[in-house]
Order: C-alpha cells, then structure tokens, then sequence
C-alpha cells in the first residue's frame, strides 16, 4: 500500500496544484461578491496564452526552462485582461453574473481554437518541452516526508503554496481583505464605511482571472503538454473545490488535495491490481458527489459570501 | 416586446460585428466569409435539410432554459440533462427492438423521462434545502460526463472508435428515409417535428393554462405564490423536470436523430447554447424556435465557409459566443434606447408645449426596465411633478 501511495503522490499532487491556484481565484472574486463560473474559460485562455508564447519562444531559445515561466506570466496577465469581461459585465452592467460566466467559457472555448488554427494551421499546440519533475537536494533524504513531497516535485508546485500563503494573510489579516470581504457579505454596509465596492470586486475578478489564467498555464505545462481547446473541466471542478472548502483558503486546499487524490485514483486504478475493484465511475463523479452532499449538509450554516451573486445597486437598500 | 426584440437584434448585430472584426484581425475577407457562411447553410435543399436538423436540438434545449427562465430557475443543468436522455434513449434503442411506431413513443417518452429524472435532482435540492439550482446542476453535467463515459465505454463500445458508442440501427432512431430524401439526403428527421410540437405544447402550458400561470408565479415572487396557496416546493420540482425533459429529448435528437451514435468524452455544446437561443429569443418558445434556426444556419454553414475560405469554422461558436456576451450585458443597449426615446419624447413634449401648453403629458414608464436609477436619469427631470405624484401614490 505504500508503495502505490508513495507512487501517485507527485501525481495527485500535480493535479492537485492547478485545481487549488483556480479555486484560490474564485474564492476572492466571490468574497467580493461577484460569482464567477467562467474559471473554465479562463483557465483556457491561460492555457492558451501560454501555450503559445512556450511555442514561439521555444522556437528559437529550445530546451531553455525560463521559457515556461515566461509563459506562466502571459498566461497570469491574459487571464486577468479576459476577466476584464465578466467585471465590467457584472460590476458596471449589473448583468447576470452566470450567464456573463457562461459567456466566458464558451467565448474562451471557441476563440482560442480559432486563434490556434490561425496561428499554428492546427487547433492544437504542442509543447516540446514541459517543465522538467525535480527532487529538491537536501529535503529529498528525510525519511517518509522526503519520498512525499521532496522527489519528483514541479517548481510551480511550491510557487502555488507560497501564493496561498501570502494571500491567505492578505484575507485574513489586512485591511485589504476585511473590506473585500465585506464587499461580499454586506456590499451596503461596506459602502456606508467608505469602500468603494466597485472598486474591490475589480480587484476579487480580476484575481480570479490571474489565478485561474496561472492554473492553465500551470495545467498545460505540467498536467497535458498540449493545448486542444479545453482543460478537461478542471475549472468547474475548482468551483466544486471551492464550494467543498465552503469558501475558505484552508477548505480549499483540502478539498482540491482530496479531489486531486480521488482523480489520480481513478486515473490509475486499472493499473494498479488493489484499486482495480473500484469502479472508475465512481472515483470520477466522487467530487461532484460530495460537493452535492456538501451542499446539503451546510445547506442551514453555509459559508458562502451572502452578497454573491447579488448586484450591488448602491441606491437599493 | 418589441423592445426586447429589438435588443435581441442588436445583440445578433454586435456578435456578427464582432466575429467579422476577428476575421478582419486574422487576415481574412469578413464579407467574403459570411456569404459562404449562409450559402453554406442555403444554397440547396440538403443544406438547409442540415440546417433543420443542426437547429433542431437547439430548438429543445433553448425551450428548457426559456421554460427554466420563465418560471424563475436557470437551468444550466441542459448538457447533463441533454446526456441522461440520450444516453437512456440510446441504451433503449440498442438493446429492445419494437415496431416503429412503439418504437419512437418509447424512445421519446424515456429520453423525456431520463432527462427530467436528472433535473429532479437539482429541483429537490432546491426545494428541501435551498441549494442554488445553478451549483447543482453543474455538478449534475459533471456526474452525468462521467457515468456516460463510462457506460458507453464499457457495455457499448464502437469496435474500431473510442469516443463513440455502437452505431444504432436507423429503423430505431428518429432517422425518417422519406424525409431525409425529401431534403436531397440530408440528416434531418422526425426530431424537428418534436420539438415543434414541444414548442407548441410549451408555449400552451405557460400562456393558456393555470398550471403555467401558477409555475410563472412561483418564478416571479415565491412568497406571494406561497400566500396565494401554491405549493412553491412542488412547482420548483416539477418546472425543473419538464425542463429537463425538454434537454432530455434534445439528447434524444441529437444522439439518436441528427447522429446515430453517443460521442463520449464531450460536454454536449448544444446544451449551454440552449442558454443564448432562451436569451436572444427573448425566453418564449417562439422566440426559441426561431433563434435556434439562426444558429442551426451558422453551425451548419460553417464547414462550407472553411472549405470556400481559409476561415476557422470555430468562428461561427466565437460569434455565438460573443452573442450570448452582448445579450447579458444587454442592459447598455437597453440605456441607450432609453435615451434616445427620452431625447424623442422631449423632442415631442417641446413641440406640445409649443401648441397647449396646458396639456399634461402622461410619461410613458416602460416596466420592462429592469435598472430603475436609469429610468429615473430619464424620466424625473423631463417630467418632475407627474412622477413626483407617482411616487407619492406608491408610497401610500
């Protein structure tokens, strides 16, 4: 049994990250009172982004690794520029926030196979290089936790706990996240302190759209290699993380490690003779599952921002 | 209504603006490539028979997010509820075999059975726990992803292709030789004529009967439905599966009519497109049904515009997509109209006030508008005392 858990940890692991940095940016576009179900599209137009810039610069720099951070950083920016669309519809148009969402993913979807065909004569990009698996020198030789966490990890891995980290503060511990908070349980109440509502759910989108951009490109260089057009609905699986994790940062990693694990499982089950007795089916639609139970069960005491979803209407009281 | 309409088209326009833009940007000729986008959904009986045929499950899942709509739930369940009722149809359609006529009034009552089973979900966990429908039924399209993957993969596999099921035979779908022919051998079949009938159906049960008018109560103020003594928890359920249904026979006539085999491994795209045919169709059935064309004519043109031009096909989804965009965030049209309407009025008001001055003008305050700040930009300064009364009846 060790064996197999030491096996498919960098694994789950790997498929854990993307899903955790993704719920990471919905978590504070809904704290702020906006609901984002385009994480999905923006996560494609991440991946996209820097698929493409991993491909033009691996052209003519082959085999060098700055190029793939190079890429994680478009996709950061293009991710955030293309959350632009759901803020401005949802923040100055006081549209409907799902069906802004929904926009989103399909706008993503269809445009970024146009531009791939465009570009590359394909819908397809290929990596030639994905980022390289690494054991980190000294922490790889403690016992149990060395095998774990220290071999074959990526380096976005740990870029993507130090952002949880420092984020994690910034929600908890500054002025900056009580107010986007605020913005999310009681805009009003917030307006009236002096915030400038509009203001701070610009800022909780337009971190959803960096951070779910970072998850795609992360996806795509870790995770796939290839862009098609889709990230395997990787998105709304960190809006099911984020549900499960009842809008906290610690929730969320736990439930996008337990998703992450659950995947993997089922991934590898048919490989591996102890785990062929569960069916697939089940390890795959277990996340969707739980987070209905979720729903159910915090259903009276449920966590979620209380304004999201609302437009605020500064003259609505 | 008109109004609406009108901002449907603009909508429509915009999208189109937009997609012939990104033609521009990436180098091809915009009006080049719309021509052969409509010639390519046009030009002969088998394209437009395609055409129908492209539309058809659209007509279906645009009626069960219009339906949703209506009675005030947004069902964005439609690609899992399109898979439940295909995959049940299909399932039906590869192991029983029956005379043609039992044959499609079973398929069609168990893809709408199959379907409305998967919103049941959703709808009882709105009704009993208050969970959002729109969560759910995501989950639900997820849940409903994999069970199809897996079901097909290992009980109906295609020999030779991975991502589909076993071909059904076409005496067992709603594939019609005498129709096909009719259009010069093109995949339509007896799919439009359901989902005719469905709008029909649909378009009497929310307009005619007390049933719908009890479901559109529930939708427009839960707790005065509840006051008026209408079981709000039965009606959420039940409008959430005939929705369903509706998505479900979609699934029906898109796996089992248009295809003749389940794709695995693909969230139905017609299922989240049934949210823009709902909007730009205004969410009546009619509007539906005519909406669902206009993008049946784009899907299906656009293979022959890739051919005829260097053009992606996937520029027909981006315009689409970009429809959906401009029909939410409708409301900077709707601004816009309002002024130019204020402008129109003042304009008039002037020349009244020239001729009687002493007439009272009664304003013209169009309910429909949803944002009240820019109704009232509008129509306070233009015509104070009036509204003024207004407000004062209202207060009492």
């Amino acid at each position: 049994m060790w064996a197999i858990i030491e096996q498919i940890f960098p694994y789950a692991i790997a498929y854990t990250i993307p899903l955790l940095i993704v719920a990471l940016g919905g978590l504070f576009c809904e704290r702020s009172g906006i609901v984002n179900i385009g994480l999905e599209g923006l996560m494609i137009m991440g991946s996209f982004a820097s698929g493409i810039t991993i491909y033009f610069l691996q052209a003519s720099f082959p085999g060098q690794t700055w190029t793939i951070f190079v890429g994680l950083l478009v996709a950061l920016i293009v991710g955030a520029l293309f959350s632009l669309l759901h803020a401005f519809a949802s923040i100055n148009l006081q549209a409907d926030q799902t069906i802004s969402g929904t926009a989103i993913n399909l706008i993503a979807v269809a445009l970024t196979v146009f531009l791939a065909r465009n570009i590359t004569g394909s819908g397809n990009i290929v990596l030639r290089t994905t980022l390289a698996k690494k054991n980190i020198t000294i922490l790889k030789d403690i016992p149990v936790i060395g095998a774990l966490f220290f071999t074959n990890t990526y380096s976005t891995t740990w870029i993507v706990l130090a952002i949880l980290i420092v984020f994690t503060f910034l929600l908890y511990k500054t002025s900056f996240g009580l107010r986007l908070r605020a913005c999310g349980e009681h805009p009003h109440a917030a307006d009236a302190a002096g915030v400038n509502v509009g203001r701070m759910r610009y800022i909780g989108v337009l971190l959803s759209g960096a951070f779910a951009g970072l998850g795609g490109g992360i996806f795509l260089v870790t995770f796939s290699g290839e862009f098609n057009g889709s990230v395997s609905g990787f998105g709304f699986l960190a809006l099911a993380a984020l549900i499960f994790g009842q809008w906290k940062p610690l929730g969320i990693l736990g439930s996008t490690l337990f998703f992450g694990f659950a995947s993997t499982i089922s991934n590898v089950s048919q490989v591996i003779p102890e785990l062929a007795t569960i069916p697939p089916v089940y390890l795959k639609i277990f996340p969707y599952i739980v987070t209905l139970i979720a729903l159910v069960i915090f259903s009276k005491s449920s966590q979620a921002p209380k304004a999201a979803g609302e437009t605020f209407d500064p003259g609505k009281r | 209504m008109n109004k609406k309409g009108l901002i449907s088209i603009i909508a429509v326009f915009l999208g189109l603006i937009a997609g012939a833009l990104l033609m521009l940007v990436t180098g091809h000729n915009p009006i080049e490539g719309f021509i052969y986008l409509i010639q390519g959904g046009t030009l002969s009986l088998e394209r437009i028979g395609n055409t129908i045929a492209t539309a058809t499950p659209l007509i279906l899942t645009g009626l069960s997010v219009a339906f949703g709509f209506r009675t005030g739930l947004f069902n964005i369940g439609t690609p899992g509820q399109m898979l439940a009722g295909g995959l049940c149809a299909t399932i039906f359609c590869l192991t029983v075999e029956l005379p043609r006529p039992a044959m499609l009034t079973c398929i069609i009552l168990i893809a709408f059975i199959g379907g409305a089973l998967w919103a049941f979900i959703p709808g009882l966990l709105k009704a009993v726990f208050n969970v959002h429908e729109v969560v759910s039924c995501i989950m639900m399209n997820w849940v409903a992803y994999w069970i199809v993957y897996y079901v097909i993969k290992d009980n109906f596999p295609n020999g030779t292709v991975s991502t589909e099921s076993r071909a059904i035979v076409d005496s067992s779908t709603l594939r019609a030789p005498w129709l096909s022919s009719l259009f010069g051998n093109s995949y339509i079949n007896l799919g439009i004529f359901v989902a005719i009938i469905a709008v029909i159906i649909i378009a009497i049960i929310l307009d005619k009967t007390s049933f719908g008018y009890e479901l559109k109560a529930v939708g427009f103020n839960t707790h005065a439905a509840q006051y008026a003594g209408i079981s709000v928890n039965k009606n959420v359920i039940l409008s959430l599966m005939i929705a369903g249904g509706l998505a479900g026979l979609a699934g029906l006539t898109q796996y089992a009519g248009n295809a003749t085999n389940m794709q695995i491994g693909i969230m139905p795209s017609q299922g989240f497109d049934g949210i823009a045919v709902s909007l730009l169709g205004n969410n009546t059935p009619i509007g539906a049904l005519l909406s669902a064309l206009f993008f049946g004519l784009l899907y299906a043109g656009r293979g022959f515009m890739s051919v005829m031009t260097d053009v992606p096909p996937e520029i027909a989804d981006t315009i689409i997509a970009t429809i959906i965009y401009f029909a939410a965030t409708s409301i900077i049209v709707e601004r816009f109209l309002n002024k130019l309407a204020a402008k129109k009025k003042a304009k008039l008001a002037a020349q009244v006030e020239k001729v009687e001055p002493i007439t009272p003008v009664a304003p013209i305050i169009d309910t429909n508008v949803k944002n009240t700040e820019a109704k009232n930009e509008d129509t306070v300064g233009l015509f104070p005392p009036q509204d003024a009364s207004e407000e004062e009846k209202g207060g009492e």
